[in-house]
């Protein structure tokens, strides 16, 4: 169906459903360019709807990235809403861009992100949606090339079925190299396997076919190894070894999304070494932004979008080497012009509520901290030391400076644990209200976030195992029943959706079958607690004789091949096999800002690091001897 | 403190986007302009501005108005000559003018709105006539709309065909007044017209003689 059959179609199709505005693009700062004078054609993919698609940072960096090339052009797709998606079937209009309302199966390149491993069903839906077959096997020259990216991209294997290639890290340096090696396969009229061959010579590009996995008797993967001679073994992620400047022609949407916001990174990557945390371990080494450049895009980025809330994002914003002086500009420069600045990821100290207080406006939400744990045990195995007495001091000065809410995130279900660990917790919500009890009063709220521990590929606990769902069900109705107060409110993950992000986040490449099957099935939004259908993963996992023990809860020795061990993030398994027998013998490990514990990010990038002060990782040389 | 009517057309990039949402849009547009927008006092303190009366999903419109108040000292050329260069797609700034700023909010003084809805080929024009003829002979046309009955015939103040271009045009004026709103959708499936089949565009606001 070509753009103008499309655009017809969508006439009478739009009338008819749910928040049609999210279906026609036109947005401020969108860009779209005269496709028969551009070389390369080339789509980004959230795979989800556009009210939670939209604010994705990752596709604001490349979208200004790929647009800024003469020879090339970026368009965006979203999911459908149900209503949608049954709309379009019936009418034969495929998964089209909003730019230019044409098919997605008229563009070179289409990349997905997938930042979650919940959105696998919707990328499978998506292709089906285009006309494509769903498996990279299945498809020629003539179909666009599939390429994914996102934090699940360290583990892809379960999704190597479907996706032709891989980007491992960021995207900034490699989408360049991608680009100009699709102008050249376009032009001397490559060959699929000339394409795909071609792309996995780029450095931080996976392509799973060239790559097969042998399996031990009992399941487990014995190797994955290169089907031919000359690929690398290990592929490493690839980074921006300065940060460049961050995008500022931010698309502003018509309608009202999760973030409407300007999101500015003011640095990546992390030095804690939480242990149960995949961004702190994959995302390294740390760098920062300078407070100027922070503060001239934010000015820039306001001219061109005319957004009210400013997001500055970061792992650990308390980390950030000149957090005071960025706060002090920033509420100086901006006053007055009815803007909200929001700063994540605080650290819990009396520090982190000055700063805030800076940037508050008029407007309080409340003011988020993230113990993770409640007792000293606990906290020494996840390597995040905080004191109760820390907390409730900081607790105490959040009370009496004028927020009357405070939401604290929790994680259950870490190795160990057990269920006086959990007691702990809810004692010491009970204690923090009090603290505000006494301050304001009634007044004081205190909002409680319970997740569930998944452990993650590449962290220190990817040997470890998930919680069986009986357990998690008593911890979380002991914190249910004893958070139920005046005041107090509870979230809390669904276990059934843990057992599926953990299947797939520690899946290996027989898991395509399964979520094959499960897409077949209907299964689609898994992310939505109200699609979620557990029973039809169950089903799956069934039909290809797979048990979801194994991936879940079985204990891993550590010398266990996992499916992702020929991709490095360029922290070595030997760091990660320490830092988890540190943690089950409760032995923190310091911030390695301080200290360096060699965990194999400078070896990686050797000679990428640069030296001028200010750029620098954050990276201090190695101890000798 | 001064208060500016503008006077813009809605095109089709935005014809998907309701009331809500373009209230936002125009607050951007502010932002974006630098022109500083006067807000409410209290607790959750708002930009001023109000919109004339909304337009219903799908449609474009050639006149649309919106009224802003402003601490700015800047002429209307000058605001004009700012707010086109910041407006978005979809948007086209037709004329500023001053209001004084005790006049009645704009949504109080619109009374009708005029409609302009483009047929396609498969019309039968005579057919159509008829039809418009026998609803403006009516003396009342019950309809129901979410679960409501109501009277849709004094809500039409002009309803006529212009068969003289090809494929034929049908021209209403309809009642906006609070309560009293006529919706052209309603009008054209009572003539026997599905709405999404045709282009509609609203061409004038009627306003009170009050002001």
């Amino acid at each position: 169906m070509d753009q103008l059959e499309i655009k017809k179609k969508l006439k009478t199709i739009l009338p008819t459903v749910v928040k049609p505005g999210r279906y026609y693009g036109g947005e401020l700062n969108h860009v779209v360019k005269d496709w028969d004078d551009i070389k390369i054609h080339s789509a980004l993919v959230f795979p989800d709807i556009y009210n939670i698609g939209l604010p994705n940072l990752g596709i604001a960096i490349l979208y200004e990235i790929i647009n800024k090339r003469d020879d090339a052009l970026c368009e965006r797709a979203y999911m459908p809403w149900l209503d949608m998606e049954t709309a379009m079937r019936e009418q034969g209009v495929p998964l089209y861009s909003l730019e230019s309302h044409r098919s997605l199966a008229e563009f070179d390149l289409i990349g997905f992100t997938l930042p979650y491993e919940t959105l696998y069903t919707n990328v499978l839906n998506a292709l089906d949606l285009i006309g494509l077959p769903i498996h990279s096997a299945d498809r020629d020259e003539n179909h666009p090339i599939i390429i994914a990216g996102g934090h699940t991209a360290f583990n892809p294997e379960p999704m190597a079925d479907f996706i032709d290639a891989f980007v491992l890290g960021e995207g900034e340096e490699v989408v360049q190299e991608i680009l100009d090696f699709i102008k050249k396969a376009k032009s001397e009229h490559f060959s699929r396997q000339q394409i795909l061959l071609g792309l996995q010579c780029i450095p931080g590009i996976y392509v799973p076919s060239l790559y097969k996995v042998d399996y031990l008797a009992d399941g487990k993967v014995k190797s994955v190894v290169p089907v031919e001679e000359g690929l690398p073994r290990t592929i490493t992620k690839r980074i921006a070894p300065v940060l460049p400047n961050p995008p500022t022609h931010f698309i502003v949407p018509n309608i009202d999304v999760v973030h409407n916001r300007i999101a500015i990174e003011i640095m990546r990557g992390c030095t804690r070494g939480c242990r149960f945390c995949h961004a702190g371990m994959v995302n390294r080494p740390v760098r920062e932004r300078s407070v100027d450049q922070i503060i001239n895009s934010i000015e820039e980025a306001l001219v061109n979008t005319g957004y009210e809330e400013i997001a500055l994002l970061s792992l650990s914003s308390s980390d950030y080497t000149h957090i005071d002086e960025l706060v002090s500009s920033i509420s100086e420069r901006f006053a007055g012009r009815n803007l909200s600045v929001s700063l994540p990821s605080l650290r819990i100290e009396s520090f982190s509520v000055n700063i805030m207080e800076k940037l508050r406006g008029s407007r309080h939400g409340g003011f988020t901290l993230a113990p993770e744990a409640a007792t000293d045990r606990m906290r020494s195995l996840i390597n995040k030391p905080i004191q109760a007495e820390q907390l409730l001091e900081t607790a105490r000065q959040i009370y009496s400076r004028g927020w009357t809410t405070i939401k604290l995130y929790f994680m259950i279900g870490q190795p160990s644990e057990t269920i006086e660990d959990v007691q702990a917790i809810a004692d010491l919500c009970k204690q923090v209200l009090q603290e505000g009890r006494k301050i304001i009063g009634k007044k004081a709220n205190l909002h409680t976030g319970i997740s569930t521990f998944v452990p993650k590929p590449h962290t220190p606990f990817q040997w470890a195992s998930l919680e069986p769902i009986e357990s998690v069900l008593a911890k979380q109705n002991l914190l249910k029943d004893q958070l139920r107060a005046p005041g107090m409110k509870m979230t809390w993950s669904n276990p059934r959706e843990t057992i599926l992000e953990s299947v797939l986040s520690r899946g290996d490449r027989r898991i395509g079958a399964v979520i094959e099957d499960a897409w077949r099935h209907g299964a689609k939004f898994d992310a939505w607690n109200d699609q979620f259908n557990f029973n039809v993963w169950m089903d799956a996992m069934d039909a290809a004789n797979l048990t979801t023990d194994f991936y879940t809860s079985r204990p891993r020795e550590i010398n266990e091949v996992m499916p992702w061990d020929h991709l490095s993030t360029g922290v070595s398994r030997a760091y990660l096999e320490r830092e988890y027998r540190n943690a089950l013998a409760g032995r923190f490990t310091p911030d390695c800002r301080d200290q360096c514990l060699s965990c194999g990010i400078v070896p990686a990038f050797a000679g990428q690091q640069p030296q001028t002060e200010g750029v620098n990782w954050f990276c201090p040389d190695p101890e000798v001897g | 403190m001064q208060r500016v009517r503008i006077h813009y057309k809605k095109g089709e990039e935005l014809q998907y986007i309701g009331n809500l949402d373009l209230h936002r849009i125009w607050e951007r547009t502010f932002r974006r302009a630098n022109i500083p927008l006067a807000y409410s006092q209290g607790f959750h303190p708002q930009p001023r501005m109000h919109q004339a009366c909304p337009l219903p999903l799908g449609f474009t419109s050639r006149v649309e108005l919106l009224d802003f108040w402003c601490d700015s000292e800047e002429s209307l050329p000058e605001l004009q000559e700012k707010l086109v260069r910041t407006v978005q797609p979809g948007i086209e700034i037709v004329s500023l003018s001053d209001v004084p700023l005790k006049s009645p909010p704009l949504q109080t003084i619109v009374e009708s709105a005029r409609y302009e809805v483009s047929l396609d080929e498969t019309y039968d024009l005579s057919q159509v006539s008829q039809s418009i003829t026998s609803l403006n002979e009516a003396e009342q046309c019950m309809r129901e709309r979410r679960g409501k009955q109501y009277n849709l015939r004094p809500l039409i103040k002009e309803l006529s065909l212009d068969d003289s271009v090809d494929p034929g045009i049908i021209t209403m004026r309809l009642s906006v007044l609070p309560g009293a709103t006529g919706r052209p959708e309603e009008v054209l499936d009572e003539l026997g017209i599905s709405p999404v089949s045709v282009d509609v565009v609203r061409t004038d606001l009627t306003l009170n003689s009050i002001q």
